[in-house]
């Protein structure tokens, strides 16, 4: 595994917002939540590939802004009833900064 | 803190629906213990008739597997009756010795079976409809015998006998009453019904009261013997003349009980530790036996079990469905009528069609349909809501035609539908989809239906025939959700109405500030309450409450419109529909420079730009902007354009300078959001070539001035617009169009577009306001100008500020410098 990546500075990221990552294992949303929490998930729903970084955030929640499937951010798990996963990746805020894991 | 203990004498459909109610609110606050009488777990009792008719089996009505109540924490205890409640030792105590001790304890004992108090009644072949035991007897029955008598001509007398005749019996249905279901129906409507069911095969004994069942040589029942002295013969007597509250054990307990155990309006009895909920039950001196009531007081005890102490019962108003397939009838609240009540009727006995409507002092109070209920739904609605029908009166009898024109081939009529017919259009849903998620998974609602199943829960112009399949499938469990009081989604019991009055005497003016002061039950609501709560707040208190982008759909953030691909499309906004070859050029050299895959003409006829790469939007703006040309909104719940004709400026027949005017409505309504999407039109004569008729407002210029129409809809379900008034120059038409968008933007509800605003407040209300008012008129006007008064060009905005433009650039991982960090 390797280390951790540095992303930007937590401010660049809008309380209930997202950025988009690119990176060489695809685009990865990073969300912060409205606590301060970061996540970071594959920008794809696991419905029909639409980009979660552009959905919006409650709670630990993103909702797609295609079909308003619902992807937990901790887990990348579709809230149920709705069935499907998304990868997820090691997000950590420490200090003003996001840092990334690539998996 | 110890847990206290709750006690749930009763696993039936009313008890175990409180305890998931209980569980969704306080799901640690007690240690709850359920007692069955019967050896299952609970099941959808009001779905045993489809498994006598064979098309169900047991295992698909169970509501609840053992499992459920392992996974939370319910401990069981199946067929174990409780036959004494020691309320000094506060424990209960069942038939096999077992004890429990309660803090709180819950009745659910339901309703038995009333048994006619007649010779030969204890007889083996002789049954009630109540249970499993009961279903499983009968079906076993069917396969050996042959006469089977149904003592009782209502709603489960009926379902009981269709699903034997279905098995192979012979069957005859005894009732005292002149007309079957007397309780439901008229007598008109009862006829059509009892001719419809002896074309099945079934027999009806009507006015007929049974004086002794006889037993035969085996020791069974063989025969029923009528007062009149008739005989027929009988190898199975169903008795299903109705049930009685289950108050034996309250009573043996000395709780007050009068025909069903005395609750209050929270669902209490006299003993303020034991509670009561569903059929064995007296609120207000009413006991019900239909499911939807149940539901609702146990959404109600759950609520005061739980200490949160706000809700109330007050009691229901019935609807009923029967189950028979193939058969559609429907009845709701006071359908017979009588002093100071109007009846509305349709009757077309060869048609199979009867529809009988009451009114009362311009309220629909009740209704029956026979042959086509399609509108059933919309009745109950009604007259659950009270709602004034006196505009819609001459027309209410031919339904509220709410099945959306497109997407499900025009099919209006659930019943009719093969399985394999498509409903929803959007996301391929087919009835039997439906069918059987609701069959297997147990829903009742329309929200659990789109949940499950996602039919209507994206256009929604297939709502009505979801809710006509919903209402055949359980019967009258079905309960139309309340349209005045519905909440605003799962984060809320507060409806629309509720919050928005809430925002304006609360003067409440950020999100937090009012899920805080309105006790939202999720910390930062959902990606459906949060753009209605942004939208009242900016829309109430203009100029005091700041937009919150993150609360805004993708859309409405980035000021474009998002594509299937994750791409974007540009509108830009040309005036009225009106252009120059300068903006064409730019258009044409933006589209090249940034490699635009597709090019095309709106609806609203605007050029669209689709396929931009988000990161791409800052930079196609700016040459946009450069040249003058700002925002077209064709993304917003907001104004979109103002569609125009030629009109007198070209036109020979013009009587209006249509582009003008037009161009003049839309600057003035430029940056305007509103509670959904708001398109106009201006037609320089009545031949409307900018097609006015269908727009949220639509102006049309005669020779003496103009006709202003709104709430006309082009989309999911086609509506012609009103006729608002007749005014005569440019300056009335600007200010009753702002007055009347002004009033909309006050009191729609958040994705309302005008057409259903006016459909629920009535257009003489819009009229009281915008027409015949000049003050008021004025003043909506003056406001509507106030709030978009300091409007930017949001591409501007876009373009200039770096922290609005971050959000549209992508961020490149430097992932060589790999392992640096702590």
């Amino acid at each position: 595994m390797s280390g951790w990546i540095r992303v930007c500075a937590l401010d660049e990221i809008a309380p209930q917002g997202s950025r988009v990552v690119a990176s060489s294992q695809g685009d990865i949303a990073i969300f912060r939540t409205a606590d301060d929490s970061v996540f970071g998930l594959h920008d794809k729903c696991p419905h029909k590939g639409g980009p979660l970084s552009q959905g919006i955030v409650h709670g630990d929640t993103v909702t797609c802004p295609l079909h308003g499937f619902k992807i937990g951010l901790k887990d990348g798990e579709a809230v149920a009833p709705d069935k499907g996963c998304t990868r997820r990746f090691e997000v950590k805020a420490e200090d003003g900064t996001v840092w990334l894991q690539l998996n | 803190m110890k847990k206290q203990k709750l006690v749930v004498v009763g696993n039936g459909m009313a008890g175990i629906r409180a305890v998931e109610e209980l569980l969704k609110l306080a799901p640690d606050l007690y240690d709850i213990t359920v007692f069955g009488a019967e050896p299952h777990p609970n099941y959808n009792r009001i779905l045993l008739s489809p498994v006598l008719a064979g098309e169900m089996t047991i295992k698909d009505i169970i509501l609840n597997p053992l499992g459920w109540y392992a996974d939370n924490g319910v401990r069981l205890h199946v067929g174990k009756t409780v036959t004494k409640i020691d309320r000094t030792a506060r424990k209960v105590i069942a038939d096999d010795g077992t004890e429990e001790e309660y803090d709180r304890l819950l009745l659910a004992t339901g309703s038995m079976p009333f048994i006619l108090p007649i010779p030969g009644r204890d007889l083996p072949g002789v049954i009630s409809y109540r249970d499993i035991k009961d279903t499983d007897e009968m079906i076993a029955t069917a396969a050996t015998h042959k006469h089977a008598v149904v003592i009782g001509g209502g709603l489960l007398g009926l379902e009981a006998a269709n699903g034997l005749k279905l098995r192979g019996m012979d069957v005859t249905v005894v009732h005292l009453m002149p007309w079957l279901m007397e309780r439901q129906l008229d007598k008109s409507a009862a006829d059509m019904l009892k001719t419809s069911l002896e074309a099945r095969g079934l027999k009806f004994l009507l006015e007929k009261q049974t004086e002794a069942l006889i037993r035969g040589e085996s020791g069974r029942v063989c025969a029923l013997r009528f007062k009149d002295g008739l005989e027929i013969p009988a190898d199975l007597v169903v008795m299903a003349a109705g049930i009685r509250p289950n108050t034996a054990l309250a009573e043996s307990a000395k709780i007050y009980c009068n025909r069903g155990i005395v609750v209050n309006d929270t669902m209490q009895t006299y003993d303020p530790r034991i509670y009561a909920v569903g059929e064995c039950v007296a609120h207000r001196g009413i006991a019900y036996g239909l499911v939807a009531p149940l539901f609702e007081q146990a959404k109600v005890c759950a609520n005061h079990l739980a200490n949160f102490g706000i809700a109330r019962y007050s009691g229901s108003v019935l609807s009923t469905k029967l189950k028979v397939t193939g058969i559609d009838l429907f009845s709701a609240g006071n359908f017979m009528g009588g002093e100071g009540t109007d009846e509305i009727v349709l009757n077309d006995p060869s048609g199979g069609v009867y529809k009988k409507l009451v009114v009362k002092n311009d309220t629909l109070v009740g209704a029956v349909l026979y042959g086509d209920t399609a509108d059933g739904a919309w009745y109950f609605q009604l007259v659950k809501d009270a709602q004034n029908i006196h505009e819609i009166r001459d027309h209410l009898m031919f339904g509220q035609n709410h099945v959306g024109d497109v997407g499900h081939a025009g099919k209006t009529h659930a019943a009719a539908m093969p399985d394999d017919a498509q409903v929803c259009g959007c996301n391929g849903v087919c009835k039997g989809d439906i069918v059987k998620a609701i069959k297997s998974q147990g829903l009742f609602t329309l929200e659990d239906v789109r949940k499950h199943t996602k039919a209507s829960s994206s256009c929604g112009s297939c709502t009505g025939l979801v809710e006509q399949i919903l209402a055949s499938t359980v019967g009258g469990a079905y309960t139309p959700s309340e349209s005045k009081n519905k909440p605003m989604c799962g984060c809320t019991d507060h409806s629309h109405g509720v919050v928005r009055q809430t925002i304006r005497e609360q003067h409440l003016l950020t999100i937090p500030e009012l899920m805080r002061y309105m006790e939202w039950k999720t910390p930062s609501g959902c990606a459906s309450c949060r753009p209605a709560l942004n939208y009242y707040l900016i829309s109430t208190w203009p100029g005091e409450a700041k937009d919150d982008p993150q609360s805004r759909f993708i859309n409405e953030r980035a000021h474009a419109n998002i594509q299937t691909d994750g791409t974007y499309s540009v509108v830009p906004r040309m005036w009225g529909g009106l252009t120059t070859p300068a903006e064409l050029r730019t258009i044409a050299e933006v589209a090249e420079k940034y490699e635009v895959p597709t090019v095309k003409m709106t609806g609203g006829a605007r050029i669209d730009l689709l396929g931009i790469k988000k990161e791409d939007l800052p930079k196609v703006w700016a040459d946009l902007g450069a040249a003058g040309m700002v925002s077209g909104h064709a993304y917003g719940k907001s104004i979109r354009t103002v569609k125009t004709c030629v009109g007198a400026e070209h036109c020979r027949f013009g009587t209006q300078r249509s582009m003008a005017m037009g161009v003049k409505l839309e600057r003035m309504l430029f940056g305007m959001w509103s509670p959904h999407k708001v398109k106009l039109a201006v037609s320089g004569c009545p031949r409307n070539c900018a097609e006015a008729g269908i727009k949220d407002i639509g102006v049309i210029g005669v020779d003496s001035g103009y006709e202003l129409y709104v709430a006309g809809n082009g989309g999911i379900k086609t509506e012609v617009a009103q006729f608002l008034c007749k005014v005569k120059s440019d300056e009335e038409v600007m200010e009753y169009s702002g007055a009347f968008l002004q009033l909309y933007r006050e009191e729609g509800f958040y994705l309302e577009r005008t057409c259903h605003y006016v459909a629920r407040v009535g257009l003489d209300h819009v009229k009281a306001a915008v027409v015949d008012d000049p003050v008021k008129r004025k003043e909506l006007h003056e406001r509507l100008l106030f709030a978009l008064q300091d409007y930017e060009d949001p591409w501007q905005a876009a373009v200039e500020k770096p922290a609005v433009r971050r959000e549209y650039q992508i961020i490149k991982l430097e992932e060589a410098t790999a392992g640096v960090a702590s």
